[in-house]
């Protein structure tokens, strides 16, 4: 059986994606900042307002808090919003409505009302954009229960992962990179494409150390873990697809498999996801490890802007170095 | 339009519910029977009574930190709520929610709050879905004179009137936010002329009389079903109690005389007044309501007092599908 499949970015496997589940359920309301005529500051949404009119395709004022509380209200009404923030920096003016809210609605309900709302939002840096539009906060996400917190890699990801998204019965924060919507391109299904959300994906298999990651850092690590091959390291790189769930099976068994580790995250360093990673890592398989796990990620500054960036996005050569000196470790 | 006896009757029921309910809560929390922070509704009771008596039963509200008399005026279950207010595991949250946070979808409540203002844009939302699918209904939200004060009640207020949506806005102005007098918080007199800013119209209301309530929250509601986008009422009224808990005299924040100058305008006391002089009740009738309101609050104090408090099992579930945890 061979499946039908297209070669796109994963700007137009999230366009798609959007169109495809508008057309497939008809409570899915998309709304956010120039969305609809506009088809969004990255054409996310383009095409939509054609298709499915403007009463199911809104632009909004700009006015986080009241896109992703009125996200709560639609979905109490029985419809499915996915609601986009124009940066994920913006979400900051939404933070009450995600953390105190939406993410607490099932709690509060004892699931009588099942959130089924979605929050999509570009985020991360290397495309020269400013400070609160690069920002990686998954982490800050990550430490508040009751949402899921979704990180696609790949354009096929992107499809499959946001099909699920927005069929999930929780909240969903869906992180797309800005540097993969036109920097990622790869074989996406024709078809409907769903993966289960909290199943990370062994992208490359390796026997002396794995780079764990999610979102860009990803294409980055297979990138280095392809280059280190030639000089006789077996890389094996884990894309995590979501820290929220997080697969701790697949994350044990390849780092029990390989005993060392490097986890690159874009983020800050303090307080973000790769520490959870490390301590998750402690409390499974502590034993199999023949050293420290190693950590590579951007500084603890605001994001720099204009060509500091270079030097704060983990890159290959750092990527390489953690790598390099983790094999080092005795 | 014509206020029948049957709703003059219904008005008050639904007044002696929040206050019966509310004055047993704060003898409850004054006796440490109840944990956490309790904002009794006593003084206000003839706006939540007078809006929710205008409603059809599926129209949808949002609901404050003061927000227990909302849910009893829209039929709120007393036992659940009297269970949730002791932490108990047969309350509205299952005890995880507490006083401020209990909601009822059945009655489309779709949550109290305990973030001021925090309800506005999420009514917003359901009125989107009432216009999107054509089903007649329309979402209230109430909050207090502080509540616009925040950023949220303003991004609300806009997106409602741009995107003209079925949506009352219900200011109970109690005059003081928290602590603080109004006239030190804004400098404005009167919050209704923010409704104005962003192009809908309101009207201020006698907040301690439900018929007052009553007739001007049906007007609106007419024009609002019929499509004429949102409107803000502005009801004038007092909080007997303190911001938390009971009290309600002898505080800095305000003066006994002014506490004592409200308390003639007690909103049960106006209509009881008004149900007398115009014959539809005798002090019997009267009476007797409140006995059978009475037993209800001391039913649902009993089943509250009976009930188990939730478990470390219950603590951990529901917070993802399938009643999973992370």
């Amino acid at each position: 059986m061979s499946e039908k499949v297209s070669e796109l970015s994963m700007l137009e496997a999230i366009n798609e994606t959007l169109h495809s589940e508008m057309a497939r359920d008809e409570r899915i309301v998309v709304l956010g900042e120039d969305v609809g005529r506009n088809g969004g500051v990255f054409r996310a949404t383009e095409g939509l307002i054609e298709k499915f009119g403007e009463n199911r395709v809104v632009d909004t004022p700009i006015s986080e808090a009241a896109i992703a509380g009125s996200a709560v209200g639609l979905a109490m009404a029985g419809l499915v919003p996915v609601a986009e923030i124009q940066f994920l920096g913006f979400s900051y003016q939404a933070m009450h409505q995600i953390a105190g809210q939406i993410a607490r609605l099932r709690y509060r309900t004892q699931s009588r009302f099942e959130p089924q709302i979605t929050i999509r939002a570009p985020f991360g840096g290397g495309v020269r954009t400013p400070e609160l539009h690069s920002d990686s906060l998954e982490a800050q996400f990550a430490n508040i229960p009751g949402l899921k917190i979704v990180l696609p890699a790949t354009a096929s990801d992107a499809k499959g992962l946001l099909t699920s998204a927005i069929r999930d019965p929780d909240p969903v924060l869906f992180l797309e990179p800005l540097r993969g919507y036109r920097g990622i391109r790869d074989l996406v299904p024709d078809e409907e494409h769903a993966i289960p959300l909290g199943e990370a994906n062994l992208v490359k298999k390796g026997d002396d150390i794995v780079i764990i990651s999610w979102s860009y850092q990803v294409e980055l690590s297979k990138r280095v873990a392809e280059s280190l091959e030639e000089d006789g390291v077996s890389v094996a790189v884990l894309d995590l697809r979501s820290i929220v769930p997080l697969d701790v099976e697949a994350l044990t068994q390849i780092v029990a498999h390989c005993g060392r580790a490097v986890v690159v995250q874009e983020a800050p360093e303090t307080g973000g996801f790769a520490s959870e990673i490390i301590a998750t890592i402690n409390d499974e398989c502590f034993w199999s490890l023949e050293a420290p796990v190693a950590r590579v990620s951007g500084f603890d500054v605001p994001y720099p802007v204009g060509m500091l960036e270079n030097l704060y996005v983990p890159d290959e050569a750092r990527i390489r170095a953690a790598v390099l000196k983790t094999m080092e470790e005795e | 339009m014509e206020i029948t006896d049957e709703i003059l009757i219904d008005l008050y029921k639904r007044m002696v519910r929040v206050r019966l309910f509310e004055e047993e809560a704060g003898r409850l929390a004054e006796s440490a029977r109840l944990p956490g922070f309790l904002h009794l509704y006593v003084g206000e009771e003839a706006v939540a009574a007078g809006v929710c008596g205008a409603l059809e039963s599926q129209d949808q509200i949002t609901s404050t930190h003061r927000g227990h008399g909302h849910l009893l005026a829209k039929g709120g279950d007393f036992n659940r709520m009297m269970a949730e207010l002791m932490g108990k595991a047969t309350g509205y949250c299952n005890g995880k929610g507490g006083s401020m946070h209990i909601c009822d979808l059945d009655l489309a409540m779709l949550g109290a709050n305990g973030i001021v203002g925090a309800g506005v844009p999420i009514s917003v939302g359901a009125a989107y879905a009432n216009k999107l699918t054509g089903n007649g209904l329309i979402s209230v939200s109430f909050f207090g004179d502080g509540a616009t004060n925040i950023g949220a009640f303003h991004e609300a207020a806009n997106m409602a009137a741009a995107l003209s949506l079925p949506m009352l806005f219900v200011c109970e102005n109690n005059e003081y936010a928290e602590y603080s007098p109004r006239h030190k918080t804004m400098a404005i007199t009167d919050v209704i002329e923010r409704a104005a800013a962003y192009g809908f119209p309101g009207a201020i209301v006698d907040g301690m009389d439900c018929v007052a309530v009553f007739e001007a929250a049906s007007l609106a509601i007419e024009k609002i079903r019929g499509g004429e986008g949102p409107m803000m009422l502005e009801c004038k009224t007092y909080r007997f109690y303190d911001h938390v808990g009971v009290k309600g005299t002898a505080s800095d924040y305000r003066t006994d005389e002014e506490v004592e100058e409200m308390r003639k305008r007690d909103p049960l006391v106006v209509h009881e007044t008004r149900l007398i002089e115009s014959g539809i009740m005798d002090a019997d009738s009267i009476q007797a309501i409140k006995d059978d309101i009475q037993k209800e609050v001391d039913i649902s104090v009993e089943f509250a007092d009976q009930s188990p408090f939730p478990e470390l099992e219950d603590m951990l579930v529901d917070v993802y599908t399938n009643g999973e945890s992370s």
